[in-house]
């Protein structure tokens, strides 16, 4: 395989190669094999192991008091989180578009560190401001509220990065018009800038949802695994510590398929988004 | 929205605050923590023999992950954007799925495609390899996780430079090597190079799919993050801190990296 991957960035430029389709055929070749071994293979097993025992069992599984409420949890606490930076990365979007202020070159740095930053120690940091020995006195590790607060850090970058190209877009004639046929800030806000940030904001929200409903490594340490904080992800990882491997291969088919629908949303709305801005260019 | 300055400072706060309280102020402190006893005690925990081949290991998989992901991304842009196919829209829906899964259940389908019981356990265990628990495990689940960066990223930047270069190289007579040599990855470049560093940083602090799939034995399979979180549950926390600041060390080149390369593609 490796010795294909090696060779094939010949292959795609083929168009006026004197054997067409062949290059590009090994190419396809290359890249479908590669995706099946490493991606589709896995997930086929995954279901496989899922069904092994019935439809009957799969359902028992994913019905079970502590599946359920784990499946609940992360459904609510993402919801909650994607509303809450729905909020604060339009907001942080304005100051780094339409603000000044110093040092805005690095806090538009910053935002993209929940990306570079690795899950776990995610949970660490999170945990020496909002732990135990937090110096604002505030202590929510392995409560319910951490869990909001690790998914709400893991995610900002989607809604910030998502609405901030449009923003930068956005024609200011418009709103200028609207100030001076005397409409107020929010007014101006509300009727311009909003609908014209609708689908950017949507995509990063859903973005943003279908990482949270996956997300562990950030919870792992500063929610924890207690019955009562455990989200889906972390319910999978106990349920294959103790050997209960079907039942975590239904828990993780259902949290796969949310995802999934997840992201049919996202095709959705850029195609809406796509047509929106043909619409409007004319 | 321009008018008001109340209305501007309060979007300030709300703002600024919301980032110092969830992102900046955390990692301050993280730095404090770890050197608040001197710089010996995470420094003789990451030199530590478990520490060092954490380190070791973790640095493995990022030479093996990354550069196959990089050469797949690349030729899997090409054909995606230059060569219309049926099965794209299949290929590209393959793609979205690395960052729609939850990093544990990526690490459970890899659990029991290679597993016992699994489907390749038979021919696995004839030929006397190990994926599981062990250096091959890791290496697969870190590919898997990061198989959508490079691509995600080359993608819109074949789209916008076209191909009205490369058919001028190939109409003065280049062949299809010395075209993309010359022409189409000296366009494409910084874009690829901002793939491979969102790539890298996954690549460097995986932690849900290569818990399940590396039994997390210290010196032998465990990799950095998986060292901060054991270290952490046993009480052990310089060793914990020391390595979560190499890590957060790391991000924050990355971040750098980041930044300058959007930049490039700017300029």
């Amino acid at each position: 395989m490796e010795a294909h991957a090696a060779h094939s960035p010949a292959a795609p430029r083929s168009r006026s190669l004197r054997l067409p389709g062949v290059g590009v055929g090994l190419g396809r070749g290359v890249v479908v094999l590669w995706l099946s071994v490493i991606v589709l293979l896995p997930l086929a097993a995954l279901l496989d192991k899922s069904l092994s025992e019935g439809l009957g069992h799969f359902w028992d599984q994913v019905s079970s008091p502590q599946a359920k409420r784990a499946l609940e949890l992360v459904l609510v606490s993402s919801l909650i989180v994607v509303a809450i930076n729905a909020v604060f990365g339009t907001i942080v979007a304005w100051l780094l578009v339409r603000d000044n202020f110093p040092g805005k070159s690095i806090v538009n740095a910053i935002i993209d560190l929940p990306f570079a930053l690795p899950t776990i120690v995610a949970s660490l940091i999170l945990i020496q401001l909002w732990g135990k020995h937090s110096p604002l006195g505030i202590d929510i590790a392995l409560t319910r509220a951490a869990i909001v607060v690790a998914l709400c850090f893991v995610t900002l970058p989607f809604v910030v990065r998502a609405v901030q190209p449009l923003l930068i877009e956005l024609d200011r004639d418009m709103e200028e018009a609207a100030a001076s046929l005397g409409a107020g800030g929010l007014t101006t806000f509300r009727r311009i800038i909003f609908p014209n940030l609708l689908p950017g904001l949507a995509a990063g929200v859903a973005l943003a949802f279908a990482r949270a409903l996956g997300e562990y490594g950030s919870v792992l340490l500063f929610a924890g695994g207690k019955p009562d904080t455990q989200v889906a992800s972390i319910f999978i990882g106990q349920q294959i510590e103790t050997g209960n491997e079907v039942g975590a291969a239904a828990v993780s088919i259902v949290l796969l398929a949310m995802a999934l629908a997840c992201l049919f949303v996202i095709t959705l709305i850029q195609r809406w988004g796509s047509r929106h801005e043909r619409g409007s260019s004319k | 929205m321009t008018g008001s300055t109340s209305g501007r400072w309060g979007l300030r706060v709300l703002g600024l605050g919301y980032i110092a309280l969830l992102l900046v102020a955390p990692l301050v402190l993280l730095f404090y923590k770890t050197f608040e006893e001197g710089l010996a005690p995470p420094f003789e925990a990451i030199t530590s023999a478990d520490g060092l081949h954490a380190l070791k290991l973790t640095l493995l998989t990022v030479a093996i992950a990354v550069p196959l992901n990089t050469v797949f991304g690349v030729l899997c842009s090409l054909l995606l954007v230059r060569h219309k196919w049926r099965g794209n829209w299949l290929v590209d829906a393959a793609l979205n799925l690395p960052f729609a899964i939850s990093p544990v259940v990526i690490g459970l389908s890899l659990f029991l495609l290679y597993g016992k019981q699994g489907w390749f356990e038979p021919g696995l265990a004839e030929a006397g390899i190990k994926v599981l628990f062990s250096t091959p495990g890791i290496v697969l689940a870190c590919i898997f996780v990061s198989v959508p960066f490079v691509v995600r990223e080359t993608v819109p930047v074949l789209q916008e430079i076209g191909t009205e270069q490369e058919q001028a190289a190939e109409t003065l007579g280049a062949g299809p090597w010395q075209t993309f040599w010359r022409v189409t990855l000296p366009a494409i470049r910084w874009g690829v190079a901002y793939g491979v560093v969102l790539c890298t940083a996954r690549v460097l602090g995986e932690f849900g799919a290569v818990s399940v799939v590396s039994g997390n034995i210290s010196g032998e399979t465990q990799t950095l993050p998986l060292f901060v979180e054991k270290n952490y549950e046993n009480f052990n926390l310089p060793g914990a801190f020391g390595a979560a600041v190499l890590l957060a060390l790391l991000a924050l080149a990355v971040l750098m990296a980041m930044n300058l390369l959007k930049r490039k593609e700017a300029a």
